[in-house]
């Protein structure tokens, strides 16, 4: 009999707050996912990785399901999402989507602010349409998660004011304030100017140290071995190979991870 | 070019006048809010991928759009009560073609209003969790509304000209008192030149009230 309240039981044990089994999503006759199997641990960080077409990010939007899977099946704690309906395809009530929505938040490589709403509203948002919050609790939350990004100063401005990277750090924000317990980046800074990057990376890493759950697709590869506890190399719609950042990102096994890392490695100086 | 305008007999019924331009501004008020209201849902329906709404708004907006609306309104006033055994007055006859007639432009207006958002705004809403009214009402109607100030003035103007029309059914409105006038007072230039002017005092203040809303709408962020 295992002691599951001992300190020594590996986080694996524990109930996966996320469950992946068997995903498969489909565009037409383009088969994206072939079969995903994933179980994340509360306060795990994966960085997902993989060249592009590799599904990396259809495995994330399948995750809150800004698509819906074609089969297979996605449970937060334990619970499944939706059910299985003709073809194997799930089917979920809008209802049960919008829980699923405010438990995970997302994201998205172009932040997708709200361009009619300052940045404080835009934070605010969420908590007083969706939790139905009163206006003045949800400034003060909104006003204290601005503060964590680092962007106090630019909350009476608009979004278009900004920089992508002000932006981006915006919309890290406006999910936090749902207070989600799982949060999916869907390529944060793949649209930022170089310069930009730092800031967004930054707030992010931070986030890491607060033991969220997080699942982060990009390529920034230094940032995916310095922020993840596990890193997944998506080919073709498969989990290819997976381990520690040490394991993948310094020592990969599989040839076609050694070979997506060696593109990135071309150049030294 | 000898003929004397004589607008004094004109002017000294413009009691008449003022009486039909009221139910013009009724028949425009009622149409037009009801247009703007039911437009979106019809264009909601237009735009939405599920075959039989799509289906019955795609039918509607396209009879209404290609028959004439004359011929709608008398359909209105003598065919319905012989199909349907209801005889509305001519008032709620115009009114009821009116307002179908304008929604099916409104509908198309609200359709491309809300397609022109982008896809990263939706997904935005959805992503916390905002249910598609909600997403509507906080999203995507503020920012497309916008855009769709000019074409809904468009509508509102046409609207507005189109309601003379009712006269062909007996509503008392304003073309129906001029026509009236002209044919008593033998002044028919005279009334409607009256008439014209009439018809631009009312519908020019819209014009620029709408150019003034249009204006600022776009200073305001988006």
């Amino acid at each position: 009999m295992v002691d599951v309240t001992s300190a020594s039981v590996p986080p694996v044990l524990a109930p996966p707050v996320l469950a992946v089994e068997g995903l498969h999503k489909s565009f037409g006759s383009n088969e994206v996912l072939k079969g995903i199997d994933l179980k994340v641990a509360a306060g795990e960080r994966i960085a997902i990785l993989g060249s592009s077409g590799s599904g990396k990010s259809t495995l994330l939007r399948c995750i809150n399901f800004m698509e819906t899977p074609s089969a297979g099946r996605i449970a937060l704690d334990g619970t499944s999402i939706g059910v299985e309906g003709r073809g194997g395809a799930i089917t979920a009530r809008s209802g049960e989507l919008r829980r699923l929505r405010t438990r995970v938040g997302m994201i998205f490589q172009q932040f997708n602010l709200f361009p009619h709403m300052t940045v404080l509203e835009n934070v605010m948002e969420g908590p007083v349409t969706v939790k139905g919050m009163n206006r003045k609790e949800a400034r003060a939350t909104a006003q204290d998660y601005l503060k964590r990004v680092g962007l106090s100063d630019k909350a009476e401005q608009y979004p278009q004011r900004l920089s992508g990277g002000q932006q981006q750090r915006v919309a890290i924000a406006r999910a936090l304030a749902m207070e989600p317990e799982i949060l999916l980046f869907d390529e944060p800074t793949s649209s930022l100017d170089p310069e930009l990057v730092g800031e967004v990376l930054d707030v992010i890493l931070g986030l890491s140290k607060e033991g969220r759950t997080m699942l982060l697709v990009t390529h920034e590869l230094g940032f995916a071995y310095h922020f993840a506890t596990r890193v997944l190399f998506l080919h073709e719609g498969r989990i290819h190979e997976q381990g520690t950042p040490d394991e993948v990102l310094k020592n990969p096994r599989e040839e076609r991870t050694q070979a997506f890392l060696r593109r990135f490695s071309a150049f030294h100086f | 070019m000898n003929y004397t305008f004589q607008f004094g007999e004109i002017l000294a019924n413009s009691d008449l006048l003022l009486r039909g331009l009221k139910l013009t501004i009724l028949l425009f008020a009622i149409a037009f809010s009801g247009a703007l209201v039911c437009g979106l849902f019809i264009g909601l329906a237009r735009g939405s991928a599920l075959r039989v709404p799509n289906l019955i708004a795609t039918a509607y907006i396209e009879i209404f759009r290609n028959t004439p609306v004359l011929v709608q309104l008398i359909w209105f006033y003598y065919a319905l009560p012989a199909l349907s055994g209801w005889q509305p007055s001519a008032f709620t006859a115009a009114a009821l073609g009116l307002f179908l007639n304008t929604s099916a432009y409104c509908a198309e207006i609200w359709r491309a209003g809300l397609q022109s958002l982008p896809a990263g705004q939706w997904e935005a809403g959805r992503a916390i969790g905002m249910s598609e009214w909600q997403l509507l009402r906080r999203v995507a109607v503020p920012q497309a509304f916008s855009r769709m100030v000019p074409a809904f003035t468009n509508r509102g103007v046409e609207l507005a000209k189109m309601t003379s029309i009712a006269s062909t059914i007996t509503v008392q409105e304003l073309m129906y008192e001029a026509k009236m006038l002209s044919t008593q007072t033998f002044l028919p230039l005279e009334t409607f030149t009256i008439v014209a002017v009439i018809y631009f005092v009312l519908i020019y203040p819209g014009t620029l009230a709408a150019y003034a809303l249009e204006r600022r709408l776009n200073s305001k962020g988006a």
